[in-house]
């Protein structure tokens, strides 16, 4: 027996108008089973965001989630272009997003940055042709 | 006040109203047009007054439990737009009104109703 819950999530190719739908998922199973509006709004801020880069950067991808009652650990996966200098993209206002994504209120360079701020823990994993590997962990209390 | 309050007394177009809207209060209002900044800002409760009129507004607001939308400066709603309001539940205001003056619309309504 165990108190683990695992979730799988397919973020599609391309496609804004459904991004937001595996983080508002989670978002809602993770306030039925109790945990604190902090870690509820880190684990959705920082799993949309995800879901937003991999719509832009990497024709989407998949996101495995892992809930315990010591915390969530989200792990993004894809197979897209992979990201050349990850320090250059962790920097706050640092962007490569195409301009109609600009256009719909993204593209700010500001989706790692924010990633990193809203989860406990953010590993990355990048080789260049291959894809990315985000791990982010939030703490349940 | 309540969105459906703020919805009747404002005059504002009503793009959606949520099923909760007699229910959920409108603590304050806050203004962003920036979803990457409005994800991580928008308070809980808030009126939530942009001109991004696109269904990643609605995510966002959903995300971050505000109160309702308020479209403004006559912005055109993307898509559709109307019809993932409806079923997301979010309640959509809109109007020709710039967002500073929505956004005090708001507030007015909130500080009136406290006597303060």
């Amino acid at each position: 027996m165990s108190d683990t819950i695992k979730l799988h999530y397919t973020v599609s190719t391309e496609d804004f108008t459904r991004a937001g739908e595996a983080s508002g998922d989670v978002k809602r199973k993770l306030k039925q089973m109790g945990s604190s509006p902090e870690a509820v709004r880190k684990v959705a801020i920082a799993m949309y965001e995800g879901e937003i880069n991999m719509v832009i950067h990497a024709n989407g991808g998949t996101i495995d989630v892992e809930i315990t009652p010591e915390e969530i650990i989200m792990v993004l996966q894809d197979s897209g272009p992979g990201i050349p200098d990850v320090e250059k993209a962790m920097q706050a206002g640092y962007s490569t997003a195409p301009d109609q994504v600009r256009a719909l209120g993204f593209g700010a360079g500001m989706g790692l940055p924010n990633m990193k701020q809203y989860s406990d823990e953010m590993d990355i994993e990048t080789t260049l042709g291959v894809g990315t590997k985000v791990t982010m962990k939030v703490y349940q209390t | 006040m309540t969105v459906k309050e703020f919805a009747e007394q404002s005059g504002f177009r009503v793009i959606n109203l949520a099923e909760n809207a007699g229910e959920v209060l409108i603590r304050q209002s806050y203004c962003c047009d920036l979803l990457s900044i409005a994800m991580t800002k928008v308070p809980e409760g808030a009126a939530w007054v942009t001109v991004m009129s696109n269904i990643n507004t609605l995510a966002v607001a959903s995300l971050t439990e505000a109160a309702c939308v308020i479209v403004a400066e006559n912005a055109a709603a993307a898509g559709d737009f109307a019809a993932k309001a409806k079923e997301q539940g979010i309640t959509v205001l809109h109007t020709e009104l710039p967002v500073f003056d929505a956004a005090l619309m708001v507030y007015q309504a909130l500080h009136a109703e406290s006597g303060v």
